[in-house]
């Protein structure tokens, strides 16, 4: 194997594996807090929404076949983000767990002099995950976090499929405690973002003294916005902005 | 002043260490943090115990030699060797911990010395360029431009403390290695093994065991010359355009040796 598929080998090589992963990532957490929006047009916008992203690029291709191209590339990027972050995080403890002889911690002290949401990705980016697993149980399965028949399945039978995803949300996230989870989630999700967007740059060698700000100013944007326009969903719900369909 | 010392002791790379608590009664504020070493080291003498093992050379700011963790920062202080640390940093009645550079490719030699050999491997890898022999060329011969000389030159700035590593809390030299990457690497004299350069400094930096970059920036605050994160940046940048022109690692590494 030569050229870029040898990247893997290296360690810079595995942190450009986990940078353009978490661009794709970064990409779909962006539209994905966008198009929610249509949630406060209502419920008719925001259920034809849903058909609309598994009717994208009718009539070339069919039903939800560019929606399972997407679906298939982000589990391949959420797949390389986390082996890339776990081999690297292996590799880092192994150097930092020296002195097993004294066996002792690192350091007796160790004072933070940078940003602490940089100390948060790998914590964080467990969190996420967890959080990921339960959002997809949640709103897309309706497995958990609903009481018997308060979530609606789409139905297939029509001519056309029907979706329920408004009233899904709502129910939803008329729960205090799911939307307290959903809403400590983002926080997270917004220190992954500020300290991943920026680096993701970096990590390409696309960074220098002339841009360094304006990439940092490009992270606090995206992350502000993503954690803003989600929080906005259970808060507008649980304050009766967005309501039940009637 | 008097200070209070807590400070790591260990025979060697075998025997398990411990911290040791010392007193420094005799402290002048202007003394530097290593004269203050010699002082309480005097006295561990005259009492007839093992002084304290610490590494130092030239005690002004540009050799490289001195280390030490100070309270959990290395060098003590943002932007110096420890040698131009003075005691007037600390306040009378401090107790300051002191600890040894602590990496896995680093390993203890005695006390707070530790062995650095990992970082001269890492240089031998691609630290140099290939120059023919002969008489020295014409001054200026190779027109170099001033804002690459000064880039060049921050980077060369780099003295191979390995502060990097140790305030880094993913044990990674890649500010350390990002550095002569990027001080040769602006240099017309350096174009030819540019990638070259990069991909066999990384190979030699994996063997040795050092972690990985995460960008968190700790090794760029406790530089004490400074060095910016950008070098990392640009060591990247070489990285990928190598991998893009399928250059391969062309150095042994000791774990490649031994396999």
């Amino acid at each position: 194997m030569t050229g870029v598929l040898t990247l893997y080998r290296t360690s810079v090589g595995k942190k450009v594996i986990m940078a353009l992963t978490g661009f794709i990532l970064v990409g779909f957490v962006v539209f994905h807090m966008y198009g929610n929006t249509k949630m406060y047009q209502g419920p008719e916008a925001f259920n034809a929404y849903a058909v609309g992203l598994r009717e994208l690029g009718y009539p070339v291709f069919g039903y939800e076949h560019l929606l399972w191209v997407a679906r298939l590339v982000l589990i391949g990027a959420v797949i390389l983000h986390i082996w890339s972050a776990t081999a690297l995080t292996m590799q880092s403890h192994k150097s930092t767990g020296a002195n097993a002889v004294s066996g002792t911690r690192r350091y007796g002290e160790h004072k933070r002099q940078t940003s602490y949401a940089a100390y948060t990705m790998r914590f964080g980016g467990i969190v996420l995950l967890l959080f990921i697993i339960y959002h997809i149980l949640h709103l897309t399965f309706g497995m958990v976090g609903y009481g018997p028949n308060e979530f609606q399945h789409p139905n297939y039978l029509g001519a056309h499929p029907e979706y329920f995803v408004y009233n899904n949300v709502v129910v939803g996230f008329q729960k205090p405690l799911i939307s307290g989870f959903y809403m400590l989630a983002m926080v997270f999700l917004g220190m992954h973002l500020y300290h991943g967007v920026w680096s993701m740059f970096q990590t390409l060698g696309l960074n220098s003294v002339k841009y360094t700000g304006v990439l940092r100013g490009l992270a606090i944007l995206v992350a502000v916005a993503v954690v803003i326009g989600n929080l906005s969903f259970p808060i507008a719900v649980m304050a009766g902005i967005v309501g039940p369909a009637v | 002043m008097k200070v209070t010392l807590k400070v790591w002791r260990q025979k060697n790379a075998k025997t398990p260490g411990e911290f040791k608590t010392y007193p420094a009664n005799h402290v002048s504020p202007d003394m530097s943090f290593l004269e203050m070493l010699d002082v309480v080291n005097q006295e561990l003498i005259l009492k007839g115990e093992e002084p304290i093992a610490f590494d130092h050379d030239c005690r002004e700011g540009i050799c490289g030699m001195c280390s030490l963790m100070i309270n959990g920062i290395a060098h003590g202080k943002k932007a110096v060797t420890t040698c131009q640390l003075h005691m007037r940093s600390f306040n009378d009645g401090d107790t300051i911990t002191i600890e040894p550079w602590r990496a896995k490719p680093f390993p203890i030699l005695k006390d707070l010395v530790v062995d650095r050999t990992s970082f001269d491997r890492i240089i031998q890898a691609g630290g140099f360029i290939s120059a023919s022999t002969g008489s020295a060329p014409d001054g200026n011969s190779i027109p170099v431009a001033k804002p690459d000389a000064d880039k060049a030159m921050d980077a060369a700035a780099c003295i191979g403390c390995a502060a990097c590593v140790a305030a880094c809390p993913n044990g990674s030299a890649m500010l350390f290695t990002a550095a002569k990457v990027t001080h040769l690497g602006f240099l017309p004299q350096g174009q030819t093994e540019r990638h070259q350069r990069a991909v066999n400094m990384i190979a030699v930096h994996d063997a040795e065991g050092f972690g990985n970059c995460t960008n968190i920036g700790e090794c760029s605050a406790v530089c004490p010359k400074e060095i910016s994160l950008d070098t990392i940046s640009r060591l990247n940048r070489d990285i990928v355009v190598a991998a893009l022109k399928g250059i391969e690692p062309t150095v042994e590494t000791a774990a490649a040796q031994a396999s």
